[in-house]
């Protein structure tokens, strides 16, 4: 399968203190259609410089990201606009990334006009369709965003993400600040629009346990490396380097206890 | 075992908010004795901690009893009760050395001169494995990472020997490997001074690795308490259940996988 985005050497060195320092060096890894790579690291280890530099936010100094075959690096104007549509991105806080005042309807509309999904007159029918694919009631369209919960705002800006029938939507700390109950909805929510969709993801935690429930395969992050990448199942059980060792042995895992029987854990 | 803290129909509510952040709890905590408070957003987790160490809003208004059985004197914060918070950043103050915050607190509980009180936070700075901490008492928080900087928050939050430590949500702003770090350091350091422990959190894994007993609570109440094997294995109501169930761990999610 050919990959639908392929990172290549991205580097990037920021002065600190006087001091040069790299946030990235030589990064590289692919994401192949439907595909869910993790990457993961403690503080600091370059994770969110990645998301940024695929939002254009941040430039490299050097490297390649090719998505659907095409250099993204270098592209301006409604060229990078066209690409981007099928390149969304959703933050840990929501209420953060959102205009205060809009509605929800409003912030949902907004994708579809910009990026002329459908036509004027359909937009209402097609908000309606996107607040039930993430499981929010219709009701909720004419709501502010600070009159919901935090878990309904992720609902509206996984819905806003979707809006453009992306081909990737990167997750930075998307579960990370949501309680634990919201968190397992919502990481059903991405697995079931996957597996409807066909939507790959860029998963960003620094927490292996939403990882493991999420990630096809796992790169993991240090000192702006990536120092060990494979099949989650594997990484997770037999990890290879000394970050991805120090992240599973720092997971925690329910205890159990001798002579009573282990919670079983199960997920919907 | 004794009894260091007794909680009695325990209310807080807050002004303008109709629903009581806490209600109707009893609860008590032997001397020495491990507890976490586990609870989703809104639970009144965080309530109950501040309410114990006398740190709610002066708003507030408080029913029941909040009793220390052992103690002939309201409880105080500092000398009785050390209060670790989520964020060392907003916790420490910014022009402040990190010596002199744990020194401060020496000097205004444990009736030492300011010399000596210096002292004794090197000494503490070293107890929470802070690196050459004769020179990094002389250090501001923002040289300090968030890992060390909860260090130093914890070693002025212990130094004057309480009798209890309220830990509230205080790994969560840590990455994961910070995170065990701290937690390995509030263990160790409650069974040497044989502290009590009052570990706030949203995460049961991580409590449940710490703890005697835990309290589960939801909308301001107490669902469920139980020592940590009971809970873990037997959980007698449906929200343990489910919390205990929304747990990401490292085993049995095979097939959430594939």
């Amino acid at each position: 399968m050919s990959a639908l985005l392929e990172v290549d050497g991205l580097s990037k060195r920021y002065r600190r203190g006087g001091k040069d320092f790299a946030a990235l060096d030589g990064v590289s890894f692919e994401i192949a259609p439907g595909e869910t790579l993790a990457l993961v690291g403690p503080s600091g280890s370059g994770k969110s410089t990645v998301a940024r530099i695929l939002l254009r936010l941040v430039v490299p100094d050097a490297g390649s990201i090719r998505f659907n075959g095409e250099e993204l690096l270098g592209l301006r104007g409604g060229a990078l606009r066209a690409r981007r549509a099928k390149l969304q991105m959703v933050f840990q806080d929501p209420l953060a990334a959102f205009n205060p005042r809009a509605t929800v309807a409003g912030l949902i509309d907004d994708p579809l006009r910009i990026h002329g999904i459908v036509e004027r007159a359909a937009r209402p029918r097609a908000i309606t369709a996107l607040l039930k694919r993430v499981g929010l009631a219709t009701e909720l369209a004419g709501r502010r965003v600070h009159e919901i919960s935090g878990g309904q705002r992720q609902r509206v800006a996984i819905a806003r993400a979707l809006a453009t029938r992306p081909a990737l939507i990167v997750l930075d700390e998307a579960v990370s600040a949501l309680d634990v109950l919201v968190r397992a909805d919502i990481l059903s929510l991405l697995a079931e629009l996957q597996r409807d969709e066909g939507v790959a993801y860029l998963f960003i935690s620094h927490d292996l346990g939403a990882v493991r429930a999420i990630a096809h395969r796992i790169a993991i992050m240090d000192g702006g490396r990536i120092v060990e990448q494979g099949d989650a199942a594997t990484v997770i059980a037999a990890p290879t380097s000394a970050t991805g060792k120090a992240l599973v042995a720092a997971t925690p895992a329910l205890p159990v206890f001798p002579g009573l029987p282990a919670f079983k854990e199960t997920v919907s | 075992m004794t009894q260091l803290l007794e909680l009695r129909g325990l209310g807080v509510r807050y002004k303008g908010v109709a629903a009581p952040a806490l209600e109707g709890v009893d609860l008590d905590l032997a001397t020495g004795e491990r507890l976490a408070i586990i609870g989703e957003s809104g639970s009144g987790k965080s309530t109950l901690a501040r309410a114990v160490a006398g740190l709610l809003p002066q708003t507030a208004t408080l029913q029941g009893t909040i009793a220390w059985p052992g103690l002939d004197r309201p409880a105080s914060n500092g000398r009785d009760i050390g209060f670790v918070f989520q964020d060392p950043a907003s916790s420490l103050d910014p022009v402040m050395s990190v010596g002199d915050q744990v020194a401060e607190v020496a000097h205004a509980n444990l009736d030492l001169d300011w010399r000596a009180a210096r002292r004794l936070a090197v000494e503490l700075l070293d107890r929470v494995k802070l690196p050459e901490p004769a020179a990094l008492a002389r250090a501001y928080p923002h040289q300090l990472s968030g890992g060390q900087k909860q260090r130093v928050a914890i070693a002025a939050a212990i130094v004057a020997r309480p009798r209890l430590l309220i830990a509230d949500e205080a790994t969560s702003a840590l990455d994961t490997i910070v995170q065990a770090e701290i937690v390995a350091l509030i263990r160790r350091l409650v069974a040497e001074d044989g502290m009590a422990l009052l570990f706030v959190s949203h995460d049961i894994a991580l409590a449940a690795n710490l703890a005697d007993r835990i309290a589960v609570f939801r909308h301001g109440r107490m669902v469920e308490i139980a020592t940590t094997a009971e809970l873990i294995s037997r959980p007698k109501t449906d929200y343990s259940r489910a919390l205990l169930a929304a747990h990401l761990g490292l085993d049995a999610h095979a097939e959430a996988s594939t």
